[in-house]
């Protein structure tokens, strides 16, 4: 295909789920069956764009592979248009470009991006039980009854999955930025969906926000992050004079760049430079949109949202780009990285830290989604804390593999809600939480397909060696980590152990609770009438799930290291390395022999070491798992053995870490008081208010006085002026006599008068006058 | 010769006995005898200026003719509103004929 085509297909691959939304909410908000095939077609039409474009850059790297050249690295940027879009300083003729620009991280992205969300949008027609009749409730969940805001909820997730788009080919900070605005808008719109939703004040729910709060929690928590990140893209413009990828990033821009100090006030510090400064700003934006310590206590709360939604934020989108635009600027950081090495520590320990937190946290959770939350969060801290070390394709290839595996175990947990629901409107108990894995057990017959396919995306999720996705990227970034322990200077060799070991921990314990889930949920008997009811979701819901299965594990088999014994050799080339390297391979190289990055990228040697960490934590997770949870399934009514276990530790991972009551306690309380003592007592009421009643006294004291004066003026003068004219003319009325013979008389005696003024007093004042 | 100023005097005071003669007098008819008396003292001061000022031509003489004619003319227009106002109301009282004031 050629270039203008490419371009014109890039450009459109975010216009048909925009397009979606603007036409549903004007013409198509009364009809549910056009609405989703609105939707429909606009994901559709995404999704083979995405691909054509997508396929069309993977097919360089398969010439290349197959004449084993290297065209590609040396020009990655394969599809690039942008558009004269703003005047930046029109003195210099710098114009803000706005475009698009494919190379081969889009390209996986944009397999990877269109294809769960087409997954999520075919399920989301069979979650809102599309064809049922309509449900009643506004703005609540409405059990086995159509969705009645289903025509909103598709004009949401298109703009949604419009912004996503739009961010992953975008070819600038800027409009990458816009992308991830859109996302933030309507993950609280989503999150938000069922707005009039309230929990019983039943302390099972005590932990639980209703919809509405938690859409806001995510709205203000993502804030805080992006505001850091505005200050960076500023930063970003500041220090390459461009928003566009391509040229800031370019190998001899981040030369000219790499040696400026970070000053503020004309204050340096020591080792801190632009890069690093600027690396960090954008870092703390996606430490709000992916959920990272300490901004992760959204996430969570957002599973308040339908589940598809969960789906696509927590998996294929919003989540994901926050770890997408680190690993765009990755030269940025490996530069900001060499010259500090605080970069790393903060990047890496902040991303190693989350994982395991938020793993230990998933352990203790009973909603089936909660554990899905705490282990996003766990996941998105494994890609976080490879970029901390520099294993760029290992967090691009985690990224991927976790949009497929989240995406499908998010759907899966959706159709056991569902199912779980089902099994509660017919035994019509309404009090029984349908989410809590302690009210399901033994689904696995009831819900076939749903099992395999959560199974599948559970052992993915887990690492389950050799056959899914998740062990290979995973793998691969325990990988990196122990090979900078040994390879690496500065601060990576003990960051890396640190990362390395945390990680190690963090996966056992995803296998672990991943196991529990899976037994919890689907194994043993059923432990309420409503799991004893349940049955398998409908079509719609079902066949995204084979479709995301499908990737879960094949996704994987395009990154095995040619190292690797035995699966190395039969597969012999690791495409995603080499497709994704080839990005900034050649940057990285420059930069590598300029001094500024620790490494260009490698390709590591096998290291039985940590390829048998992997495995063994994986399966020993998992094992354990079974071994607590499997092999004697819970009966009804029986606690979770690991509450006798680990005692007030259980309570502690329950409870979240008490993050929330921390934020609670430190930052909202000290806040709101704050806001309402200080800012309201003292501030607004003292302050502002007493100044406002001096400024109005004053104003209302000129105004009293104008009011005096104008009495005095326009009243009391005029009415004076009046009533002497009338005595005036009271008393000049007699001269009117009509008595011709004083008539005369006056007219003599003026005569008179007027002799004399003229023969005596007009000279004398002519004299003066002169 | 008898100076200018004894003619002024004796013109000045005729004046002013036709000026009492006007604003005193109640009758009507005895106002417009008065003003006649007015114009004749203008008319001795034309004439006494005349003869002392400038008596190589008659101009003085001239204009007092003049005067004498409007005067007479005057006074029969006098004499008829007067005979007028006595036919409607009556009665040639000046200070009663007061509807100007309306």
């Amino acid at each position: 295909m050629d270039k203008e085509t490419l371009e014109l297909m890039t450009w459109l691959i975010p216009v048909g789920p925009l397009l979606s939304f603007f036409l549903i909410t004007l013409f198509a908000k009364h009809n549910k069956t056009l609405s989703a095939a609105i939707a429909w077609a606009a994901v559709f039409t995404s999704l083979g764009l995405g691909w054509l474009v997508s396929f069309n850059v993977i097919g360089l790297q398969v010439e290349d592979m197959q004449n084993g050249t290297h065209e590609l690295r040396k020009n990655p940027v394969v599809i690039a248009d942008s558009e004269a879009w703003l005047p930046f300083q029109p003195e210099i003729e710098n114009w803000l470009n706005m475009g698009v620009a494919v190379d081969p991280l889009t390209a996986v992205m944009l397999f990877m991006v269109p294809f769960a969300v087409t997954m999520i949008f075919i399920y989301s027609v069979g979650y809102h039980n599309y064809g049922k009749p309509n449900g009643t409730h506004l703005g609540t969940p409405n059990h086995g009854k159509q969705e009645p805001l289903f025509s909103r909820f598709f004009a949401f997730m298109s703009l949604f999955a419009a912004g996503m788009l739009t961010l992953v080919v975008a070819d600038n900070l800027l409009l990458a930025f816009m992308g991830w605005e859109i996302m933030g808008l309507c993950s609280y719109l989503l999150i938000g969906f069922w707005y009039a939703r309230e929990y019983d004040p039943d302390p099972k729910n005590a932990q639980k926000l209703p919809p509405r709060r938690a859409s806001i929690k995510a709205f203000m928590t993502t804030r805080a992050g992006d505001v850091f990140m505005l200050l960076g893209i500023v930063g970003f413009y500041k220090l390459f004079g461009t928003l566009t990828f391509a040229d800031a990033l370019s190998a001899g821009s981040l030369i000219a760049a790499a040696g400026t100090e970070y000053s503020m006030y004309g204050m340096t510090f020591d080792g801190a430079t632009w890069m690093g400064v600027l690396g960090i700003l954008i870092f703390i934006g996606t430490v709000g949109k992916s959920a990272q310590w300490p901004l992760h206590v959204w996430l969570p709360n957002a599973m308040e949202g339908p589940t598809p939604v969960s789906a696509v934020i927590h998996a294929a989108a919003m989540v994901s780009a926050g770890v997408y635009v680190v690993i765009r600027i990755f030269p940025l950081l490996a530069v900001g990285m060499e010259a500090s090495g605080n970069v790393s520590l903060i990047i890496g320990g902040i991303g190693a830290f989350t994982a395991l937190m938020a793993a230990t946290i998933a352990v203790a959770q009973d909603d089936v989604k909660g554990v899905l939350a705490y282990s996003t969060i766990s996941q998105l801290g494994f890609m976080i804390a490879a970029l901390g070390i520099g294993a760029y394709i290992a967090a691009a290839f985690h990224l991927i593999t976790h949009a497929f595996f989240k995406a499908l175990l998010f759907l899966g947990s959706g159709s056991i809600i569902h199912g779980m629901e089902h099994g509660a409107e017919h035994v019509h108990d309404h009090h029984t939480d349908p989410q809590d894995m302690m009210n399901m057990g033994g689904l696995k017959d009831k819900m076939p397909v749903t099992f395999w396919t959560f199974v599948v995306g559970g052992f993915a999720l887990s690492g389950f060696p050799f056959v899914t996705a998740g062990f290979w990227s995973k793998d691969e970034i325990l990988a990196d980590a122990y090979y900078q322990i040994s390879h690496g200077h500065g601060v990576i060799p003990l960051l890396s152990t640190a990362i390395f070991w945390m990680l190690a921990a963090a996966a056992l314990l995803t296998a672990f609770y991943t196991m529990r889930q899976i037994a919890l949920t689907f194994f043993g008997e059923p432990r309420t009438p409503l799991a004893e009811h349940a049955h398998e979701s409908n079509g719609y819901m079902i066949w995204p799930l084979r479709g995301l299965a499908f990737f879960a594990i094949t996704a994987g088999f395009v990154g095995i290291p040619e190292t690797f014994p035995v699966l190395g050799q039969i597969f012999n080339y690791n495409f995603f390395h080499h497709f994704v390297g080839e990005t900034i391979y050649e940057t990285m190289k420059v930069l590598y022999a300029e001094g500024l990055v620790a490494h260009d990228i490698i390709t590591l040697p096998f290291q039985p070491f940590p390829v048998s960490i992997s495995i063994g934590v994986a399966l020993g997770g998992l094992g354990l798992g079974w071994l607590v949870y499997g092999v004697r399934p819970l009966k009804e009514g029986q606690a979770d053995p690991l509450v006798r276990v680990l005692g007030p530790i259980h309570t502690f991972l329950r409870n979240k870490w008490y993050w929330d009551e921390i934020y609670s306690f430190f930052i909202i309380k000290p806040v709101v008081w704050f806001s309402e003592y200080f800012v309201y007592e003292v501030v607004d009421r003292g302050v502002i208010d007493t100044i406002l009643h001096v400024v109005a006294k004053v104003f209302y004291a000129i105004g009293q006085f104008l009011k005096r004066t104008e009495e005095i003026v326009f009243g009391d003068a005029v009415d004076w002026v009046k009533d002497m004219f009338l005595v005036m003319a009271k008393e000049v009325r007699i001269l009117q006599s009509g008595r011709i013979q004083e008539y005369a008389g006056l007219t003599l005696a003026f005569t008179f008068l007027l002799t004399l003024l003229i023969l005596y007093v007009l000279p004398i004042l002519m004299q003066y006058l002169q | 010769m008898i100076p200018l100023s004894w003619y002024l005097v004796v013109a000045a005071a005729l004046f002013f006995l036709g000026v009492y003669g006007v604003l005193a007098r109640r009758n009507a008819v005895a106002m417009l005898m008065a003003v006649e008396l007015m114009l004749n003292a203008v008319n001795i001061n034309i004439v006494a200026f005349w003869r002392y000022v400038s008596p190589e031509e008659p101009l003085g003489v001239a204009w007092v003719l003049f005067v004498l004619t409007v005067a007479a003319a005057e006074a029969a227009v006098g004499l008829a509103l007067v005979i007028s106002v006595y036919r409607s109301r009556d009665s040639v009282v000046a200070e009663e004929l007061d509807s100007l004031k309306y």
